[in-house]
């Protein structure tokens, strides 16, 4: 692998940029891996990148039915924050979140990491009771927010209209290291490092079917043919499903889509990332100036990666009021992806029924910051069986009554 | 959008109108049952990609639960019939069919997706 850095680019430069190459392989299967990935997303890559990096496991594929990093990972809002309410999640998330911090430098690649801060607008009087108690919450479990009087908030974000008719805003809860990073970029640069420690990244791969020996994995069958494996992780995040299906148990998520859209690039007038859950809707403004929005989740599963135009309108008008200035904007795009709902609204990271098959899966809206967290933890339960980060996320959870519930806590947007 | 009719009052109109209410045909196990079964009717619902049945209510209009046929990955909707059933009537399996050649009742997530 080249290494990027100021001198590359300068060499580069003198040479017509001839010298730069491709950022990873992209191999034939073998007929045998230790361990082999379904989903080249970026949780996949991220369980790819640490399974090498700390439990020295290379021998590895990871399997990719579209393109590497085309489902959620290139569909979500790109937001990265750990306020989250519940100690297991606070633990991964704020896990995610430091790693974010130094991932350019590990990976040898900009990610753009940009810790801008994040505000969670409290607009009714259970939202201000809400965000007070996460607050609380983490200061006891160490991640630094804090809960800020509309006057701070105006402060921070100029362009917000406090004295909304249906939605004043009451307050907010400020996680000042939160931010945004490059989503593809964060896919890319865990390609190119896993593909550097000899890791085979196959795209336009489909898994067709898994095969066992009684109760133990043996391999998956593609569109390129069977490939056997010790260990196998599923990471498909919409399709977990379907892929859990083919293994032969069910899990307890429901798909449906949630959609994005972003405007016109305009000048820079939001330098936080504003999210406001009673109206289902979040904003920030992307580096190239497009106010970029997130709205609320479909209501009936759905597995077409578009989304209902009704939420659009739903989401655009509770903004257009809290926002007065975008009312004029155009939208450029607007998209959906399929993500994959659990009851409580926490991830599964988990074994499963069959020996050597892992899932990690029910990021449900919220996945994006979770990705290296989500990737260490998953590759510290596929290695060694067992993650202190995981403990919590077992699929068997739901049975025994244990959730981590923070659909309490946020009800919609992750 | 998406059109549902409403198998009560006979209206046809979008999605809107309509509130979405989970898979349909469910067994309510309640107090007594095994773990298993309730954990099933709790949580682990068929999510299919394809065919799927579903409950909806028409709650801009006559008030009342209905069910519909639907195909999750294309939107398109085979069918609605009344809720007072325990699995859809034949007419709506054989709308299914004609769409879905091979699709079998309660073999819903290898149908036709």
């Amino acid at each position: 692998m080249r290494r990027f850095s100021a001198f590359a680019i300068a060499r580069e430069a003198m040479r017509q940029h001839t010298g730069w190459n491709r950022h990873w392989r992209s191999p034939e299967p073998r007929k045998h891996y230790d361990a082999i990935i379904i989903g080249a997303g970026g949780h996949g890559l991220a369980t790819a990148y640490f399974l090498g990096k700390e439990h020295g496991i290379t021998n590895v594929a990871v399997l990719e039915k579209g393109w590497l990093g085309g489902g959620n990972t290139g569909r979500n809002t790109t937001i990265i924050r750990s306020n989250y309410l519940q100690d297991p999640s606070a633990a991964i998330y704020e896990k995610s979140r430091s790693l974010y911090e130094t991932m350019s430098q590990d990976l040898n690649y900009n990610v753009m990491y940009s810790p801008r801060g994040v505000i969670m607008l409290a607009q009714t009087e259970h939202e201000v009771r809400g965000y007070l108690r996460t607050a609380h919450a983490n200061a006891l479990q160490g991640v630094q927010t804090e809960f800020i009087p509309p006057a701070r908030v105006k402060e921070l974000v100029p362009i917000i209209n406090l004295d909304g008719p249906r939605y004043p805003v009451l307050g907010g809860l400020w996680q000042a290291r939160a931010g945004t990073a490059r989503h593809d970029a964060v896919a890319w640069g865990y390609a190119r490092a896993c593909s550097d420690m000899g890791m085979d990244i196959i795209q336009q791969c489909e898994v067709t079917g898994i095969t066992r020996d009684g109760d133990t994995v043996t391999g998956v069958q593609t569109t390129k043919g069977d490939i056997g494996c010790n260990k196998l992780g599923i990471v498909v995040a919409g399709h977990s499903g379907v892929l859990a299906e083919k293994a032969g148990f069910r899990l307890p998520i429901e798909s449906v889509a949630l959609q994005a859209l972003v405007s016109e690039p305009i000048k820079p007038c939001m330098d936080v990332v504003v999210m406001a859950n009673t109206v289902h809707g979040y904003m920030s403004q992307s580096d190239k100036g497009e106010m970029v929005i997130g709205g609320g989740a479909d209501g009936y599963n759905n597995y077409t990666q578009r989304g209902s135009f009704h939420h659009i309108e739903e989401t655009v008008r509770a903004l257009v009021e809290t926002f007065p200035m975008i009312s004029r904007l155009k939208m450029l795009r607007q998209w959906g992806g399929i993500v994959d709902m659990t009851g409580d609204r926490s991830p599964i990271l988990s074994k499963t029924p069959v020996e050597g098959v892992f899932v990690n899966c029910g990021w449900g809206t919220g996945g994006f910051k979770a990705t290296p967290g989500s990737g260490f933890a998953m590759a510290e339960l596929m290695a060694k069986g067992r993650s202190p980060l995981t403990d919590e996320f077992s699929m068997w959870r739901f049975r025994e009554g244990k959730f981590i519930d923070e659909s309490v806590a946020a009800g919609v947007a992750h | 959008m998406m059109m549902l009719t409403c198998p009560n009052c006979g209206v046809t109109a979008e999605e809107t109108e309509f509130h979405p209410g989970g898979e349909a045909h469910l067994t309510r196990h309640g107090p007594g049952s095994s773990d298993d079964d309730f954990e099933g009717y709790l949580f682990l619902r068929e999510n299919p990609r394809g065919v799927h049945f579903e409950r909806w209510r028409h709650a801009h209009g006559c008030g009342k639960w209905f069910h519909a046929a639907r195909d999750t990955a294309t939107l398109e909707v085979f069918g609605t019939y009344s809720a007072q059933t325990t699995e859809p009537p034949q007419e709506i399996k054989d709308a299914v069919s004609a769409k879905r050649p091979g699709w079998r009742w309660r073999d819903i997530s290898d149908g036709g997706a």
